[in-house]
């Protein structure tokens, strides 16, 4: 059944890189004209599937701390596949927030001419610091797999052999050295993850002129959210890719991920209760106007449907009630983690689709003078040719490299 | 015909504010707007003469005129509102610039500059007053049988020359109103003020207590848009 699905994803990443392609060109041909997004809804589809993926590798990797610094036995086979995908995601990440500039020669500038009373400014300093933490962390998981694989015939085991950098030493002291530099790298990522993904919250939380993001919760649901959607994408990805499918160990791991998935989305959903109905019990228009195109506005769907629908309930039930089966809890995170996009859509799009003075609807028109906002065929296109391009980043990487090994260092 | 000269003698007036806030240091003087609601007809030529005078692109405005109805039919009456850039003494679209792109000049006018600017739209998302578009490039005559070449000329905000022809800046940037600060250090008044036909837009120096501005903000009839945010505005409208 996995190796179905597996395939299947294949399938799917190849068909979307394929597809995708044409969003590239036109990006790259027509720039910014091509995409619906303008003056008055600035930032779009990219902008939330940012946040969506740095979710998703923030929750991915606060995951990964439950092996290398918590040292949580049962998810000890796991950490090298969390911290993957962690990787994976973030590259998603990036690269949608920089071809989302106006400019992306000019990115060097965020290094260079910093601004720090910015929360954008720290963001690339944190990101960056992230990145370099990421890849130390996985070559230090990997790197007596890297040693074990490099013995391979063909491509595989130079690749493995060129990996480990000479580094070859697999005794048990130095395999142990290992464990305590990931627990210290482990250590430091998480007061890290706290502090992007809680910046990136916080990137929307301090915008006055936005009732609809101006809150103390915001930072805070953007943690809980990325640990929920991150959690249910490790559980997906750890119920068709994770180490001795079909064992019954695997199946306890699945089983255990999924109650942790169910824990953080409950308590998500009780996050966003609380914003919800403390804002539209108080009625003050200037945040409710948002919170009514999210509940009853032209995409009321997204939110019924899509996420509290498909992305709470039948996940929900799925971990309540066939919680012990890994089909329905890699069900259960698909859903979550696919979903979540529609949850990050909603908090970028409906604070942005307002008028901010009454009149400018109709004041002057133009492209991208709208408050109506969809994005465009190219916006589209381009998200899922970056989704496609992480996933077979993910694909091959799985392949070529011992993520899932039996060596597992903890 | 004295209303004629009593209108000249505004603009000879304003002129002569202008002339003398030159004279003083930059960081001495204080920019601010006056617009008059009860004299405003909602003819948006303001907005026109500003998107000739900065070559301004579609989807890219920096004053457009808000219509408001008020009551019902068939008691209605309607408001007009031009809205420029307030340059906020506390602008919040400042600190959020990642790359310090904007920022508040000494004389109080927000400036951009386009060749630091990334084009991220932070600064649009922070402005209470959507004060800020952005710049995607294109043209009014593009997909027509020509291509004018009247709108690919060379505009000359912040005193320098800005050419649409090679793509580059100010596509792909976040643009706003700056009171045609490349007209101001000249001597001359904002596009804006000149074209305005019912004389409803005032323009001078508030630190200058004999300028006709500072006359007109201390009367009591003068509100501020959503003061409520602490950012201080410095376009004052009569009511
Ligand atoms: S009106 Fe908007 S763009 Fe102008 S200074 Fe204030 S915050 Fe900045
Ligand atoms: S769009 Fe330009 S001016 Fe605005 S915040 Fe980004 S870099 Fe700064």
């Amino acid at each position: 059944m996995s190796k179905l699905i597996e395939r299947l994803i294949w399938l799917i990443a190849i068909v979307g890189f394929v597809v995708g392609l044409y969003g590239v060109y036109m990006r790259l041909s027509a720039g910014h004209q091509a995409a619906n997004y303008g003056s008055y809804v600035p930032w779009g589809l990219w902008v939330a599937g940012y946040i969506y993926c740095i979710g998703l590798s923030a929750g991915a990797f606060l995951m990964s701390t439950l092996v290398y610094v918590f040292r949580i036995e049962r998810l000890k086979k796991i950490g090298k596949l969390a911290l993957f995908t962690a990787l994976v995601s973030l590259f998603a990440a990036l690269f949608l927030i920089w071809m989302d500039l106006g400019h992306p020669l000019r990115a060097y500038k965020l290094v260079i001419n910093t601004n720090f009373r910015s929360i954008m400014g720290w963001m690339i300093w944190l990101y960056t610091a992230y990145f370099v933490l990421l890849v130390v962390e996985l070559w230090f998981a990997m790197r007596a797999d890297l040693v074990a694989c490099s013995s391979e015939p063909g491509f595989r085991g130079k690749l493995c052999n060129f990996l480990t950098f000479g580094r070859k030493d697999t005794s048990s002291a130095a395999v142990q050295r290992d464990s305590s530099i990931l627990r210290v790298l482990g250590t430091i990522g998480i007061p890290l993850a706290i502090a992007f993904h809680g910046g990136v919250g916080a990137l929307f939380g301090v915008v006055g002129a936005r009732p609809y993001w101006n809150s103390g919760l915001t930072p805070i649901m953007f943690l809980v959210g990325a640990l929920a959607s991150g959690g249910a994408l490790l559980a997906f990805v750890v119920a068709i890719w994770g180490p001795g499918r079909g064992s019954e160990e695997h199946r306890g791991l699945v089983a255990f991920l999924g109650q942790i998935v169910l824990g953080l989305l409950l308590f998500d959903l009780l996050l966003e209760w609380a914003e919800y109905s403390i804002s539209l019990y108080s009625a003050v228009p200037a945040e409710t106007e948002s919170l009514r195109l999210v509940i009853f506005g032209p995409y009321w769907w997204v939110f019924w449907i899509v996420h509290l629908l498909l992305g709470a309930l039948v996940p929900i039930l799925l971990l309540l009630l066939r919680g012990r089966s890994v089909w329905a809890v890699g069900l259960a995170g698909a859903l979550i983690a696919l979903t979540f996009l529609s949850v990050r859509l909603n908090i970028v799009l409906p604070a942005l689709a307002v008028e901010e003075l009454e009149g400018l609807r109709t004041a002057f028109t133009g492209p991208g003078l709208t408050f109506d906002y969809f994005p465009s065929l190219m916006e589209w296109l381009f998200f899922i040719w970056t989704i496609s391009l992480a996933g077979l980043g993910f694909l091959i990487g799985y392949a070529l490299l011992p993520i899932v090994r039996t060596k597992e260092v903890a | 015909m004295p209303e004629l000269l009593e209108q000249q003698n505004v603009f000879e007036q304003m002129q002569e504010d202008i002339k003398r806030a030159l004279q003083k240091p930059v960081e001495e003087r204080r920019w601010v707007m006056v617009i008059d609601l009860r004299k405003c007809v909602g003819c948006s030529a303001c907005t026109i003469s500003c998107v000739a005078e900065n070559k301004l692109p579609p989807g890219v405005v920096y004053r457009p005129v808000l219509e408001h109805e008020i009551g019902t039919f068939p008691n209605v009456t309607r408001r007009f509102m031009p809205r420029p850039c307030m340059q906020c003494e506390n602008p919040p679209c400042v600190p959020v610039c990642p790359v310090s792109a904007t920022w508040k000049r000494p004389d109080g006018i927000v400036a951009i500059d386009y060749e630091q600017c990334i084009g991220c739209r932070y600064c649009v998302t922070a402005c209470p007053y959507s004060a800020r578009t952005f710049d995607t490039g294109h043209t009014y005559t593009e997909g027509t049988p020509e291509q004018m070449v009247y709108e690919l000329l060379t505009n000359f905000e912040y005193g320098q020359g800005w050419d649409r022809e090679d793509e580059g800046s100010p596509i792909g940037n976040v643009r706003k109103c700056h009171f045609c600060l490349h007209r101001l250090e000249e001597g001359e008044l904002p596009a804006c003020v000149t074209t305005c036909m019912g004389v409803a837009n005032y323009f001078g120096d508030a630190n200058d207590p004999d300028s006709l501005v500072a006359k007109l903000i201390s009367q009591p009839n003068v509100i501020r848009l959503k003061e409520e945010m602490g950012t201080d505005p410095k376009v004052y409208y009569l009511v």
